[in-house]
């Protein structure tokens, strides 16, 4: 019982300072698959190139005791620095991009088009036949983008997943 | 102009080594660690053991580091080297016993090739190592071995692998000191929360029936946290239990000692665990050996746990007052709080408790029918415990039947004297860290009790005991079955025993022999006093081949998925109670 599809599981939104160094990476992932927890999306990038640090952010979900031993087990890695449950701590703003690829014509590409205007997606290429549209937001704006899009010739899709920052003045 | 020379990988490896105060490395070459075997040939300060299998090496680190309390090293080649070496890695880390293991790998400009005997050492051992690192540049390398002992040893300890291209072992470089390198993440939290502290004095205080639960990581606090351990069970008169890693953590012989907790544990301990109001866990992680059947374990207790490592805080069970500390930082606080605040037991409830606990032990749940015919186990167990206390000896086991019933019938009384895979269960454990334990203390009566099988997993070391003359006893619980195995067939399977038995086993005397040991078979009860004297007193390694009961179970159990109150007494429980289908698929 990993915790996700426990009725009293809930998501949690969780930003990892790490070492940028070989192997970190695995470590994290290598964290959730042996002990059998659940990534529901995780992006990774250098944040402090002076400092050699990498900032991952994690969505899971599982009861509130399986997200503290998800919190634990990251603290103990060797090369992470910090581990802030942004769902639990404070307000946070949440963003993933999305490139989506819709072919059409006709009335299905101006419909496309007239859908996309109202999400405030950018068009960054476009062929005759073709769109593919840039979404930025929540991820549950870019879900229902992308429900809106599949009737309309939706081929592809690019997320990045979840990253997050707390509200406020103060880093991580 | 540096004023320091630069001196190759090699060298400034066994500079770093004797700088963390490496005597001994347990190890075995090999192509990729040819440079460092050239260096080690060059000097007399560290000392190398010639293993006969890597497994081996890493176990025998482990009995060293559990017996001294120091950092066992190991030392194996590239690919299969470091393969062989997983088993041993894995049981240090769910022992949590502090060891670096330097692997040999390819050349770095091979490194990804599928070159001869490479292995992605570093990826392999991610999960069985409390770190890893693979050194690419000769300047990280005396930083890097430095930062390893620190993170092997302190907060929970565990093993660490350090892979080292060939290259980067020819390579010159610089030799940084200890001195110069603070880890920059890696800081484990010592101090308890002193307001949790106060918490679990008052709650301890107005205890009515409490419990103290020892485990492992009372040992690997150090001396200090031991001997606060033994004063905390003087000053507050409560009963205690210890864990399997736990025996020896505070002595044996007190009166308020339950014997061990657990499946195999006592009886008195079990439902003292079960019906206790306070309990107090420290440096133990109510592992599911210990817990049973969770949702029913301990229903009615506050529950204090003191540990070092947060992720073993609410992993099974949830407990009322958490304290994050090294055992022996805040023992010392507690007893400080303890007599500061005036505080003391409740002696009437404690009497009625320690009453009821009487009634308990009267049960006398290790009984066993004894025999004139053949040798029980716990017999055999029992003689060699009386022959051989007053020489205070290091009991090493291996993994069965044999290792709970050396767990039930040896007492402890001081700490590091009982080497066992209580994690991973380890067969072929016990004679590595026998001889681990051996080579720190050449003078010491060590004996590695055995099972017939289990012994068969490492007996390669026979050879590694004669070359070091290290005079290992091994003490052969031979039943002819993997025991623990028909067990579990006999009380969960309807008596199945598939492939539990083995026909074949090797003449374990004339096997010492060929080794250039001594060793005597023993199947008479009225010969076994005598045989276990041979052994103590013929000098060297002895195999004591000791016939045993082949039908016998350990009792008393908690059959899989049930509660501490419902434990399996003896063979007469057997038939009553037959397990349940939940239990069945447990482990």
């Amino acid at each position: 019982m990993t915790g996700a599809k426990h009725p009293h599981a809930r998501r949690h939104t969780i930003a990892v300072l790490v070492d940028n160094e070989p192997g970190v990476l695995a470590r994290v992932i290598g964290l959730f698959s042996g002990r059998g927890y659940n990534i529901e999306s995780l992006t990774v990038a250098e944040v402090a190139a002076r400092e050699n640090l990498s900032r991952i952010t994690i969505v899971t979900s599982g009861t509130a005791q399986i997200i503290e031993q998800i919190k634990a087990q990251l603290s103990r890695l060797v090369p992470v620095h910090k581990v802030v449950d942004l769902t639990t701590d404070g307000p946070a703003v949440e963003r993933e991009l999305a490139l989506v690829k819709v072919a059409s014509i006709g009335d299905k590409r101006v419909e496309a088009l007239r859908i996309a205007g109202i999400f405030r997606a950018h068009t960054v290429d476009a062929t005759n036949e073709s769109f593919v549209f840039e979404i930025v937001g929540r991820s549950d704006k870019i879900d229902a983008f992308v429900n809106l899009m599949e009737p309309l010739g939706l081929v592809d899709v690019s997320r990045t997943g979840v990253v997050a920052i707390a509200r406020g003045t103060q880093p991580l | 102009m540096s004023h320091e020379q630069d001196i190759n990988g090699a060298e400034i490896l066994l500079k770093a080594l004797a700088d963390q105060g490496v005597e001994v490395v347990f190890g075995y070459p090999g192509g990729a660690v040819l440079p460092i075997y050239d260096e080690i040939f060059k000097q007399n300060r560290l000392r190398h053991i010639l293993v006969r299998h890597e497994q081996a090496a890493v176990h025998a680190a482990e009995g060293y580091a559990r017996a001294t309390g120091k950092v066992g090293c190991v030392l194996v080649t590239s690919g299969p080297g470091s393969t062989n070496a997983v088993t041993g890695l894995l049981d240090a880390m769910l022992d949590s016993t502090p060891m670096v293991c330097l692997t040999g790998q390819v050349p770095t400009s091979l490194i990804g090739n599928d070159a001869f005997q490479e292995a992605d050492t570093t990826g392999i051992t991610r999960p069985c190592t409390k770190h890893n690192y693979l050194v690419k540049d000769v300047n990280d390398l005396a930083r890097v071995v430095h930062e390893a002992f620190y993170v092997a040893k302190s907060g929970r300890p565990g093993p660490v692998v350090i892979d080292l291209p060939k290259d980067v072992m020819t390579a010159k470089g610089k030799y940084v000191g200890v001195g110069k390198v603070r880890h920059k993440t890696y800081m484990p939290k010592v101090k308890g929360e002193m307001s949790a502290i106060e918490q679990a004095a008052e709650l301890m205080a107005g205890a009515k029936k409490p419990i103290l639960y020892f485990g492992g990581g009372v040992i690997n606090s150090g001396n200090a946290a031991i001997d606060l351990a033994g004063k905390l069970v003087k000053m507050t008169g409560f009963p205690f239990t210890q864990t399997l890693m736990g025996l020896g953590s505070a002595p044996a012989s007190s009166p308020q000692f339950l014997g061990m907790v657990g499946m195999h544990g006592t009886y008195e301990a079990n439902l003292a665990m079960h019906g206790c109001d306070v309990m107090v866990c420290i440096g133990a992680r109510f592992d599911d050996r210990v817990t049973g059947k969770t949702s029913a374990f301990s229903p009615h207790s506050k529950k204090i746990h003191i540990d070092i490592d947060p992720s073993s805080i609410n992993k099974n069970i949830m407990v009322d007052v958490p304290i994050v500390g090294d055992v022996g930082h805040v023992l010392e606080d507690l007893i400080r709080v303890w007599k500061a605040k005036q505080l003391h037991i409740d002696e009437k409830a404690l009497k009625s408790w320690w009453r009821t606990i009487d009634g308990w032990r009267s049960k006398d749940c290790l009984r066993y029918v004894r025999s004139k015919k053949v040798i029980k186990p716990q017999y055999a167990i029992e003689r060699l415990y009386e022959l051989t206390k007053a020489k205070d000896p290091i009991i090493a086991t291996e993994v069965g039947q044999h290792q709970m019933w050396a767990a039930q019938f040896a007492k402890f009384d001081v700490a590091r004297h009982w080497l066992t895979s209580g994690g991973l269960g380890t067969m072929g454990f016990g004679l590595p860290a026998a001889m681990g334990a051996q080579v720190a203390f050449p003078d010491k009566l060590v004996v590695n009790i055995a099972g017939e099988s289990s012994i068969q997993m490492n007996i390669q070391e026979l050879a590694t005991l004669m070359q070091e003359r290290l005079a290992v006893k091994i003490f052969i619980m031979n039943n002819q079955y993997l025991g623990m195995v028909r067990q579990w067939q006999e009380l969960l399977h309807g008596g199945r025993y598939a492939e539990s038995h083995m026909d074949v086993h090797p003449d374990f005397v004339k096997l010492a022999e060929a080794y250039g040991h001594k060793g005597r078979r023993v199947d008479k009860p009225a010969d076994l006093d005598d045989a276990i004297m041979e052994m103590i007193e013929t000098p060297g390694a002895f195999i004591l081949d000791v016939r045993t009961d082949a039908s016998e179970n350990v009792f008393p159990m908690i059959p899989a998925g049930a509660a501490h109150n419902e434990m399996l007494m003896g063979p007469e429980d057997e038939a009553g109670n037959p397990s349940s289908e939940d239990g069945m698929v447990l482990v």
